[in-house]
Formats: C-alpha cells, sequence, structure tokens
C-alpha cells in the first residue's frame, strides 16, 4: 500500500477548555494519544466530544489551555497548517467537483504534481473501494459512497492524524455496521492514529483501542473498551455503557470490593465502584441482560410486568419493583402484562456506587 | 369476467392533470397579470408597428438611422453594464464580512436603507452632496487630497454615483442570501486540506455563487439600464448621459408620438433580454445544485 502515515510519538491535550459566553462546554481535558492508537471520545449530545475535535482541527479556538504534538504546540496554528485530516458529519463533499477532483482537493494545495495527485487519488479509491465512481459528481452517489469519498479525501495526504466527526450516524443501520469494519481496516493498513467522535457506545466498543467518556465538558473516565464496558467508574459512564437498572438501597455489608446490600428486602451482593461505608445510600446499576427471571434463586427482588418486547434471541420486559423502581430485565419466555416475577442478579456483575456522586 | 371500470369523470381526469378547485385560485393573479401586463405590452407593441407615416416598421427604420436616437443605446449601456459590475464585484466582499459579523443585521439594515429612500430622494440628496460646495467636495479639499472641487454633476459621473447607490442595496441583498445558502462545513473541509482563505473564496466559494450571482447580474442590469431620474436630475440629458429611457419619454410627451415611444420602449426590452439571455446562456453551463456538503 503506497500510502503510510507520518510520524510523530503522542498528542497531549493540556488542560484544555472551550466557554461560549456564560456556558462551558470544556473544562480543563487532560488527554494523552499515542502514535497508532484508534481512540473514541464517547458521550451523549452537548458533553463536548465535538467541540474538543473541533479545537483540535482548528475551526474553533480555545479559551484556555493548549494542544502538543510532540513538542510543537498546534492550537495556535491556523486549520490549514495543521496537516490533519478530517471526516465531517454531513461529509462536507465539495458539490461542484468530482469524486477524483474532491479527493485530489488535498494534494493539489500542497502543490503536489499531477502525475503524483493522480497516482495518490488512485490509490486512496482502490482503498475506499471506490473503482468506478471517479467522474461522478457527489449528488449522484449514496450515503455510503459519498462517506467513502470522505474518508479517501481526508486520508489521500497521509496525515499524522485523523479526525471523524459521527461519520456513520447519517447511514441506515446495516451499512454502518459495514462501514465500522473498512473504517478499521483503513485504519490499520494505513498505519494512522484516529480520533472518533460518537454517541454510539457500540460503534466505540466495536472500533476503538481506548475510549474517552465525556459528559457535560468534561473527561469521566479513559479505558480499553472491555474495562469500559465492565468495570465503569462512575453511575453517569456506566449508565452510558448500558447499565440500564438504578436500583436504590443501602450498604449492608462490605469486604474489599464485595458488598452487601439491602433492596426492597433483599440482600443482594455487588461489587463497589468508590469508597463508602456501611449504612450509605447506594444506587446498584446492573444490565438488564445480567438480570434474570429466577424464581429458585435464594436472593430475589420481586418485580410487577409492565412491558415485554421481543428481541429475537429473548425478550426485554420492564417491570416496576417494590418502592416504585423501574427495573428492566431478560426473559427466555413471554410474561404476561401484571404477573409477578422475581428476578436475580449475578453478584459480580452488579456495581454499587455512592448515591451523591461528584 | 368482470365488468370494465366506468369512464372517470371529466373532473377526476382534470385532477390527475393538476387541474382542480385550487388551481382557480391562480385565477385573480391570472387576470392582473394580463390586464396590468400582458394586454397593455401587446398592445404597445402593436402600437409600435403604426407609425404616423410609413409602413410598419417606419418607427424602428427611424431608431436606427438618427444618431441622436440609436446613439441612447450606447449611452445607456455605458452606464449601467459598468455600474453593474461594480455593485456585484463590491456586493460579494461586502456580504462575506457581513455574514460574519456580530451585528450583521444592524449593517444589513444600513446597506439596505438607500432601497428605501427612492431615486429621486437619492438623485435630489447628490445634487448637493457631489456639488462643488458639497460635502464630498469640502472633505477632499480639507484633506488635501484635490486642490479644486470634482466635477460630478451633470455629468456621467453623477448618474453613475447615483446608480450605484441606488443599485446597491440590491445586489448586495440577492448576494447575501446566495452567500448564506452556502453550507459552512465546505469551508472547513477545505482548511483541513489546508486551503487558506484565498483559496477557500476562489476553488470553494466563488464556483458555488457563480450561478447566484448570474442572477443578480441580470437583475441589476435590468435595474441599471432603465435608469431615468438619476440622468435627468444629475446627468446632460441633452449629450453624454442621454439614456433611453429619456428618448423615450421626449418622444411620448414632448413629440406626442406615442408610436414612437412605443417602438423605443420595445427596442429598451430588447436589449435587456439580449443581455439576460446570454448571462443566463453561460450560467447554464455552470453547477447549479444545491451548495449543501453531502447528506445530513
Amino acid at each position: 500500500m503506497g500510502i503510510r502515515a507520518a510520524n510523530f510519538r503522542e498528542l497531549r491535550f493540556d488542560k484544555l477548555s472551550r466557554s461560549f459566553g456564560s456556558m462551558q462546554a470544556l473544562k480543563d481535558v487532560d488527554l494523552t494519544i499515542e502514535k497508532g492508537e484508534f481512540v473514541a471520545l464517547l458521550g451523549p449530545s452537548g458533553c463536548g466530544k465535538s467541540t474538543t475535535l473541533n479545537i483540535l482541527a482548528g475551526l474553533t479556538p480555545a479559551t484556555s489551555g493548549g494542544i502538543w504534538l510532540d513538542l510543537t504546540r498546534i492550537d495556535t496554528l491556523r486549520p490549514e497548517q495543521r496537516g490533519f485530516g478530517m471526516v465531517f458529519q454531513n461529509y462536507a463533499l465539495f458539490p461542484h467537483m468530482s469524486v477524483r477532483a474532491n479527493i485530489g482537493f488535498g494534494l493539489k494545495m500542497r502543490g503536489a504534481a499531477k502525475a503524483e495527485i493522480a497516482r495518490k487519488v488512485d490509490e486512496a479509491i482502490a482503498m475506499v473501494r471506490l473503482q468506478g465512481q471517479e467522474d461522478k459528481l457527489p449528488g449522484q452517489l449514496s450515503g455510503g459512497q459519498q462517506q467513502r469519498v470522505a474518508i479517501a479525501r481526508a486520508i489521500v495526504v497521509e496525515p499524522p492524524l485523523v479526525l471523524m466527526d459521527e461519520p456513520l450516524s447519517n447511514l441506515d443501520a446495516k451499512l454502518r455496521i459495514e462501514m465500522r469494519a473498512e473504517i478499521r481496516r483503513i485504519h490499520n493498513s494505513l498505519g494512522a492514529t484516529t480520533i472518533y467522535v460518537t454517541h454510539d457506545q457500540e460503534e466505540a466498543l466495536s472500533l476503538a483501542d481506548r475510549i474517552v467518556v465525556m459528559r457535560e465538558g468534561a473527561v469521566r473516565q479513559i479505558g480499553a473498551p472491555d474495562e469500559l464496558y465492565a468495570r465503569p467508574a462512575h453511575m453517569d459512564v456506566a449508565e452510558f455503557m448500558g447499565f440500564r437498572n438504578r436500583l436504590a438501597g443501602k450498604l449492608t455489608a462490605l469486604e474489599g470490593e464485595r458488598t452487601s446490600v439491602r433492596i426492597g428486602g433483599a440482600d443482594l451482593g455487588g461489587v463497589a465502584r468508590a469508597p463508602m461505608a456501611v449504612g450509605d445510600p447506594i444506587v446498584v446499576a446492573a444490565r438488564p441482560e445480567d438480570m434474570t427471571v429466577d424464581a429458585e434463586a435464594a436472593v430475589s427482588i420481586p418485580v410487577t410486568v409492565t412491558s415485554c418486547e421481543f428481541h429475537g434471541h429473548a425478550f426485554l420486559c420492564g417491570g416496576i419493583g417494590s418502592g416504585g423502581a423501574e427495573v428492566w430485565f431478560r426473559s427466555r419466555r413471554r410474561l404476561a402484562l401484571g404477573a409477578e416475577a422475581r428476578l436475580g442478579v449475578d453478584a459480580g456483575k452488579a456495581l454499587v456506587f455512592p448515591t451523591r456522586e461528584p | 369476467m368482470t365488468d370494465a371500470l366506468p369512464r372517470p369523470s371529466v373532473r377526476t381526469r382534470l385532477a390527475g392533470r393538476g387541474v382542480d378547485s385550487v388551481t382557480l385560485l391562480a385565477l385573480p393573479a391570472v387576470i392582473l397579470l394580463f390586464a396590468l401586463f400582458i394586454y397593455p405590452f401587446g398592445y404597445g407593441l402593436w402600437l409600435s408597428f403604426t407609425p404616423k407615416d410609413g409602413g410598419a416598421l417606419a418607427n424602428y427604420a427611424k431608431f436606427f438611422s438618427d444618431p441622436f436616437l440609436y446613439d441612447t443605446l450606447a449611452k445607456t449601456f455605458w452606464l449601467a453594464a459598468p455600474v453593474t459590475v461594480l455593485n456585484v464585484v463590491v456586493a460579494i466582499p461586502t456580504a462575506l464580512r457581513v455574514r460574519l459579523a456580530r451585528r450583521s443585521r444592524l449593517l444589513t439594515t444600513i446597506l439596505v436603507l438607500p432601497i428605501t429612500l427612492g431615486t429621486v430622494l437619492v438623485a435630489e440628496g447628490l445634487l448637493t452632496y457631489l456639488g462643488p460646495q458639497g460635502w464630498l467636495n469640502r472633505v477632499l479639499i480639507t484633506l488635501g487630497l484635490i486642490s479644486h472641487p470634482l466635477r460630478l454633476l451633470h455629468n456621467y459621473w453623477g448618474v453613475f454615483l447615483s446608480l450605484f447607490i441606488t443599485g446597491f442595496p440590491f445586489a448586495f441583498l440577492l448576494t447575501l442570501s446566495y452567500v448564506s445558502g452556502v453550507d459552512p462545513a465546505l469551508e472547513n473541509a477545505a482548511a483541513t486540506l489546508g486551503a487558506g482563505p484565498r483559496r477557500r473564496f476562489w476553488a470553494i466559494l466563488l464556483p458555488l455563487l457563480l450561478p447566484g450571482l448570474a442572477i443578480t447580474l441580470c437583475l441589476s442590469f435590468v435595474q441599471a439600464f432603465s435608469v431615468f431620474p438619476s440622468a435627468v436630475l444629475l446627468g446632460a440629458p441633452a449629450g453624454p448621459t442621454r439614456v433611453i429611457s429619456i428618448a423615450a419619454y421626449q418622444a411620448a410627451f414632448e413629440d406626442y408620438d406615442y408610436s414612437m415611444a412605443s417602438a423605443i420602449a420595445i427596442i429598451m426590452g430588447v436589449a435587456q433580454l439580449a443581455v439576460v439571455a446570454l448571462i443566463l446562456a453561460g450560467r447554464g453551463l455552470l453547477y447549479r445544485g444545491p451548495a449543501g456538503g453531502g447528506k445530513g
């Protein structure tokens, strides 16, 4: 493959902040990214992930803090001086230029020779598998094809860093899964460093080497996908990772990390994720998949079934526990609405957090 | 064996072609258009072919054989074309700058104000402003840029300035709306690919603005070509700024030759039409699709 990404060792965000008037979009973001990593910035709308990317690209200034590429400070440079490749959410393809001209634009701006531009554009088109579409206008392409043009345009200049701002959010579900694999494949064969913004935890988990979970302008947790999936550090991160259930209760016993909590009259086991003391009000986070209908369990939570959705391999049901809390759980068979069910939860999969968290 | 379906009624068939009771709502507009435009235009056209003496084309022959008359075409062009081009050329950077400004609404209002004043008021005002004792000359002399006043009245320049001032708001408004229609993400994408402000303008913005600018040129030109009060008040109606509308006016209200006046008006219309057709033909060669960046 002719295209290989340029060299650097690390990218560092140093107390990056951005405020719009009185609204703080980013609060002291610290982050170090190594060459070759695929890092996902994950969070709900408004968490600051796109703002971070835009500051990195130079499209919006930081209010304070800085960004360093090895020993060079880059946040004072204009976007055209940074040389990063960026894929925008709506692709931002130049509508009046052909696919070939779009992809070759960055090379043209760098003053490359015509023959070299043609050669590299051909390589890029082959890499994103768009042969045969070179002379079409963006308006004549499908969404998936447009997205591949956007990716080719960003990588053809062999940038040290590739930035992607929710590139898959405008595609249908099937195409999204296909393109996910493509993006990872391109990252691997390019040897690039990619920073990928998304609100979809499934995308982040499947693509990234490391995930940065953000919320309201601050970094909540950084870690490998399996770490974040199994052991989120905060309640809001857990919720974002699919721990839909929040069961309020009281801590009754604590041994190292293992806990015993009282919920709705039953004593359940769990794993503590933060310092806490016996008697503290706590919240237990559990995935619906980890809560099962188990009438024979020694310890279980009684609920009244309020909904039951067919999900192919199982049913996702909702119920109301004693105390009025909403609980989501899995069942092998369809349950009647209004029926009583007793739920068990695997102690190793239930995470316990203190109720009031910073 | 099933029976054939009954033939649909006239109403249904008409509705299938897009004609129904809602279409009738267009009727008042069509009637007005006919009564106030198509009929008078048709009447004027017929009038131009029925001169006081001579054959059907006598008026037109007279126009194109008398230098005092056909020179007006050239003089009007010589006024309208440069003013139009200048209007559009100045409107582009102004619109780009105003789009980014914080008080863009206030700036837009100020720049559009001359439209509300009307050509006569502006012309009257310029009579004083551009005179030898007027503001402009006084300021330039005080600053030492000139030693004696510029002659800006009763000549080409007075009319030129008046046309510029009254025509600019229109060109500016149109250009502003076209500029706002270009997706800002396109410029951002160009910037990340290494294009500085100049190259972003020439490679991305301008090509996407050209179709809109062509329309702006057409409309501004038509407006400038029909100049009348400025030419009479600020120009030299007997000489260098004798525009075609003055010739038509004189034919109608001084010679009482309505037939000739109609002929001159038709010639004026044909000249404007020719220029518009030329510009639109050129526009047809450009990319005219949406100026957005893709899906979403």
